[in-house]
């Protein structure tokens, strides 16, 4: 049980820089999950927190201490692998027994708490058995075990579920949070799958390049994205992204690819009539009617309560919206959304653009 | 007729080819007989040499010596082996089987092991640590691949002479260690270990030394064993070697022996030299047998 405190981490491998530079506070308790697509540098962040890579420059603390230049050993962490990385040769038992042996722990506690822990985990009865006797759900469960049974200071998960086909994967989830939330250890949670991340973490750090694109909440990086990449990546189908150029006043957009007129719903945007813009409206904030945008449906996707439609506008871009009901069928189809629900971001920076200060 | 390989031409009695390789459907009902033939014919002639050394070794001298060649046991085995493995050829002064069999032990059993321990440790140095020269290091073991003992023997000869080092063991053993061929093995296999494996034992506290005692040595045992039967036959069966560096008959080994006991044509024992070569044999043959579970399977499986 410890703070987790990253500053400015970088890691470049040869000339490559990978990350750059990443500060992360996680508080006791927290989990913490790191999401992006592959190659933005999340399972690099998470290597170097567990010892298994040396940052090129920046800061690890655990607990107030400085774990930077520290063994992984001795950082007081335990990592679960995606792919496990059970020792075959080894009983269950053993495997999780493992790390307690090095320390030096007298064997009857260490009997113990693999006990208690296999019976935390519901493992009790597989104990004599080899890893290649067990389910991949199984071999998961260990994995959990072996980091478990250590107590350490921070749990690192780097993509343990992704191995799981889909209906284990989302229940292993839920057991791993609700794991966490019992065992109250600060956690790190490497994925690229944003329903993980969402459904995980207390806090999401979103990464993108090899920079924490945002680090906030599940519902604030929905409800208010910092940036296009993070709008574009957390949501699904993902967020609609129209260029559009501000209009005299900064209290509407313009879309570039109809000329309709969106207004703001919270206020002016700063700039001068003309700046360019990006527009996001999420899939799920269109509504069919008429006087919005004119799309071409070309794909239905039904699913059951909704249906998720793939369309263009006249001038070729795409756009998905997601709609209630079913029975949409492919043609012309008028969709409208609401001022409140607009993201505005400036197009040449990506970032998100907040309402102007109230003079 | 010369000899052509087209399969119309491998024809059964009745005229029909008899290649056993036929779709199932059609297949008549000669070709299960014809593919046993086959099949007892390979047996035969792997088995028969084996079965002449093996009768010969029952009968006296004088039967041998008219030039017989019996197919069924004689009445001498016991007195035939006791000889042999007491005292060796009775005509002149010669190393008794049993010496030369516990020389080819001790050497093929220490050329064994010292292949095995050396090439483990430095495989595991190759594979597992970045140091500076690794690539270097195992680039000059892979050619080594290129210097048998064969090529490398009078040089070899000559520092073991230096060396003082003729008509010992360690003379005979030291030369023949060094593998390439092991190291590269285990190299191999040692890259198959998945590196999160390696992560893990990290992050559970195990150093170097106690990651090779607790993981890869487990992990090696197939191979390890599977090696240990190749490497004790190829131990067992040196000859250009031990028949330099050995001139004493303290340190002969029984291959060496076999070839002295056969010496000139008149005067040889074949029956006690058939009976020194089934001995020769078994030794070879028990390790075959008693691994060969490991063997194959360190052959033809990891353990992942």
């Amino acid at each position: 049980m410890a703070r987790l405190q990253l500053r400015g981490v970088r890691k470049s491998f040869g000339p490559v820089a990978v990350l750059h530079g990443v500060d992360l506070d996680v508080e006791d308790g927290e989990m913490i999950v790191i999401v992006g697509a592959s190659g933005c540098g999340k399972s690099t962040l998470l290597r170097i927190v567990a010892g298994l890579e040396t940052a090129t420059a920046g800061r690890v603390y655990i607990g107030e201490r400085d774990v930077t230049a520290v063994e992984p050993a001795k950082r007081d962490v335990a990592m679960v692998f995606q792919n496990y990385a059970l020792y075959p040769h080894m009983s269950v038992y053993e495997n999780m027994a493992y790390g307690l042996r090095i320390r030096g722990m007298a064997s009857n506690l260490i009997e113990q708490r693999v006990q208690e822990t296999a019976a935390l985990l519901g493992i009790d009865q597989l104990l004599r058995r080899r890893p290649r006797e067990l389910s991949g759900g199984q071999r998961q469960r260990v994995a959990m075990g072996r980091a478990i049974v250590r107590e350490p200071k921070l749990f690192l998960f780097d993509e343990p579920l992704s191995n799981l086909d889909a209906k284990l994967r989302v229940q292993m989830r839920a057991e791993i949070r609700r794991l966490q939330r019992r065992l109250g250890v600060t956690s790190l949670f490497v994925t690229h799958d944003q329903v993980e991340a969402m459904t995980l973490g207390d806090r999401l750090v979103v990464m993108n390049a090899g920079t924490a694109a945002q680090i906030a909440t599940p519902m604030q990086i929905w409800e208010r994205p910092a940036d296009t990449y993070v709008a574009g990546f957390i949501g699904s189908p993902a967020m609609n992204l129209l260029p559009a150029v501000l209009e005299a006043g900064g209290r509407s957009a313009r879309l570039e690819a109809t000329g309709l007129s969106l207004p703001f719903a919270d206020g002016p945007r700063p700039g001068p009539a003309g700046r360019t813009l990006t527009l996001g409206i999420r899939p799920e904030h269109l509504s069919p009617g008429p006087g919005g945008l004119t799309a071409i449906v070309d794909l239905v996707e039904p699913l059951g309560s909704e249906s998720v439609l793939h369309a263009h506008l006249a001038d070729g871009t795409q756009i998905a919206a997601r709609l209630q009901g079913s029975g949409y069928s492919e043609g012309t189809l008028g969709l409208i959304t609401t001022p409140d629900a607009l993201h505005v971001f400036d197009r040449a920076s990506g970032l998100r653009l907040e309402r102007s200060a109230p003079a | 007729m010369p000899p052509d390989f087209k399969s119309a031409d491998f024809k059964a009695a009745d005229g029909r080819p008899a290649i056993a390789v036929l779709p199932e459907p059609w297949r008549p009902a000669g070709v299960d007989i014809v593919t046993h033939l086959i099949l007892l014919l390979g047996v035969v002639l792997f088995a028969l040499p084996i079965w002449i050394v093996l009768m010969g070794s029952t009968h006296d001298s004088a039967t041998i010596g008219r030039g017989e060649v019996p197919l069924l046991p004689g009445a001498h085995a016991l007195e035939n082996y006791a000889t042999a493995w007491g005292k060796g050829n009775t005509q002149r002064a010669a190393v008794p089987v049993s010496t030369m069999m516990f020389n080819s032990a001790v050497m093929a059993l220490l050329i064994t092991v010292g292949k095995l321990v050396i090439s483990i440790i430095s495989a595991y140095a190759v594979a597992f640590f970045s140091f500076p020269g690794r690539m270097l290091f195992f680039w000059a073991i892979f050619i080594t691949l290129m210097l048998p003992v064969e090529v490398r023997i009078f040089p070899t000869f000559q520092v073991v002479s230096d060396l003082g080092m003729v008509n010992t063991y360690q003379g005979l053993i030291i030369p023949l260690i060094a593998s390439a061929t092991a190291t590269l093995l285990f190299r191999q296999f040692f890259l198959t270990i998945p590196d999160q494996l390696v992560e893990a034992a990290k992050i559970d506290g195990a150093g170097p030394l106690r990651f090779f005692k607790d993981v890869v040595l487990p992990l090696s045992s197939t191979n390890i064993a599977a090696l240990f039967v190749i490497l004790f036959v190829y131990g067992w069966n040196q000859y250009l070697w031990p028949l330099l560096v050995t001139t004493s008959s303290d340190v002969e080994t029984i291959i060496i022996g076999i070839v002295k006991m056969i010496g000139a044509e008149a005067d040889t024992q074949w029956n006690l030299v058939m009976a020194t070569t089934v001995m020769a044999l078994l030794p070879p043959v028990a390790v075959v047998i008693l691994m060969q579970r490991w063997f194959v399977k360190g052959l033809t499986e990891t353990e992942k």
